[in-house]
């Protein structure tokens, strides 16, 4: 495969050259992924406490919904906040549409699930093991989910990742709400997606190996943050 | 200190009532129709495995809701409980401790405060500052203990607090639930160490396939049981 390793070495030499558009996009992909993602641990960790601690009605519905949502199909989300940000959707008057603050949006709501699902879990091991002390000690079940969610921030560390991971993996959400406008909305994927069907591979195949390099990365340090942490806390 | 007179001394340092108090699992009877009544400032439950002792310290302390009957408490009586495996928090030793007083509402320098001595008290100030999930299992539920301690409880359960400990950590907890004790504090405890039970205790409630069997001084209990079954248990558990 020819073709494959001149791409190769061309999408090498364009990494070396620290080519200023790929550093853009590259900037713009771990901005918008990286936010996407804060904003959905903020919303789906304490979600996902109060799942697994809570006890209210509609409780396993809920449960059922977000383990669910975790495989959302990323263009329909897409779509669904492209209606609410367009000029006639309800959320229309913001002009947000087509711009990096659409995609952090697309992709909170594609991960906030995935996030909520994975801490419920998490958290639903450990209450197994703190319930009756916590409740000896007259904690709330909202005091409770607060303190589990303090005691496993490391093993939580994994339920991010698996967010960012998703978001900054996806495609169609971003391609819908972003635009893919050059220098405005252009991210790692669409680049890929859009010069591939080009045929300018050797890009392409930069962005890729950037892509890889990351997620392995954050993988690592996350990896590296819980050994640590076990060795620190137990 | 005036007591009156018309009623029965019992009935007068009573703390604890229980009326049929009964726990039923499915189709299973956990605790059958438990009548008591708690007056002993040390109380240790004896009973075979599977007798319904952890069950009954457990509706006590309100871990479990009773199927039937009630719990009468003649006077509100503060409490805490000490579990056969101590749960620690992935914090230090001190902060578990402040963390059991910061949710008694305690404002946060009384708590480090007292948080503080109740380590001492249990002789685990050096390592105060040390992850609490990384000590042994002695010295963890040594902290369990000044946990529960440091609340300053009327009424101090524990189930089982020695049973996963070995021998040296056993006698050094035994040591403080008897100096918890002597500082005024009510004990319910269960055990499977008779003789600890035999050290510890002053009334005995023996209890058998749910059923409160036998309730009786401990010099008694040890001496002459009443019941069968207290008599069966004696012999098979004395070495």
């Amino acid at each position: 495969m020819p073709e494959f390793s001149e791409s190769l070495l061309a999408a090498w030499y364009l990494l070396t050259d620290a080519n200023a558009r790929l550093i853009d996009v590259v900037l713009l992909s771990l901005r918008v992924s990286l936010t996407a993602a804060m904003i959905a641990c903020l919303i789906g960790m304490p979600i996902g406490a109060l799942l697994a601690v809570g006890r209210f009605p509609g409780r396993r519905a809920l449960i059922v919904l977000f383990n669910g949502l975790m495989g959302l199909p990323p263009v329909v989300v897409g779509l669904l906040v492209y209606l609410l940000l367009s000029r006639a959707g309800p959320l229309g008057s913001f002009g947000l549409l087509f711009s990096p603050a659409a995609m952090v949006i697309a992709q909170a709501v594609l991960v906030t699930p995935i996030v909520a699902a994975l801490t419920r879990q998490t958290i639903a091991d450990s209450w197994l093991e703190f319930r009756e002390q916590l409740r000896s000690l007259g904690a709330s079940r909202t005091r409770a989910a607060a303190t589990l969610l303090w005691d496993g921030r490391f093993s939580l560390s994994t339920a991010a990742l698996a967010g960012f991971g998703r978001a900054i993996a996806e495609v169609g959400a971003v391609m819908i709400v972003g635009g893919n406008i050059d220098g405005v909305t252009r991210v790692m994927t669409t680049t890929i997606a859009l010069e591939t069907s080009k045929g300018d591979l050797p890009l392409a195949l930069g962005l890729g190996l950037i892509l890889i390099t990351v997620v392995l990365a954050v993988n690592a340090a996350a990896y590296l943050l819980r050994q640590w942490a076990e060795r620190r806390w137990g | 200190m005036s007591v009156p007179t018309k009623i029965p001394a019992a009935a007068a340092t009573a703390w604890l009532h229980l009326e049929q108090l009964g726990l039923q699992a499915g189709s299973t009877c956990i605790i059958d129709a438990a009548t008591l009544t708690l007056a002993a400032q040390r109380t240790v439950v004896l009973g075979p495995n599977g007798a319904g002792k952890s069950s009954l310290l457990r509706l006590i302390h309100g871990l479990l809701r009773p199927t039937g009957g009630q719990l009468i408490w003649p006077q509100q009586l503060t409490q805490a409980m000490v579990f056969q495996r101590p749960v620690m928090l992935r914090t230090t030793a001190l902060e578990n401790v402040i963390y059991g007083l910061r949710l008694q509402g305690h404002n946060a320098p009384e708590c480090r405060q007292r948080a503080a001595a109740a380590l001492d008290k249990v002789g685990l100030s050096a390592i105060a500052q040390r992850p609490a999930r990384l000590l042994s299992g002695g010295e963890q539920q040594r902290v369990a203990l000044a946990r529960a301690w440091a609340r300053e409880p009327a009424l101090l359960i524990l189930d089982e607090p020695t049973a996963s400990l070995d021998p040296a950590s056993a006698r050094e907890v035994e040591r403080i639930i008897t100096e918890i004790a002597n500082a005024g504090t009510r004990l319910l405890m269960t055990t499977h160490n008779l003789g600890q039970a035999r050290r510890i205790a002053e009334e005995i409630v023996f209890i058998d396939h749910g059923r409160i069997v036998e309730q009786s001084a401990a010099d008694l209990f040890f001496t002459l049981p009443q019941s069968n079954a207290a008599q069966c248990f004696l012999k098979e558990e004395t070495p």
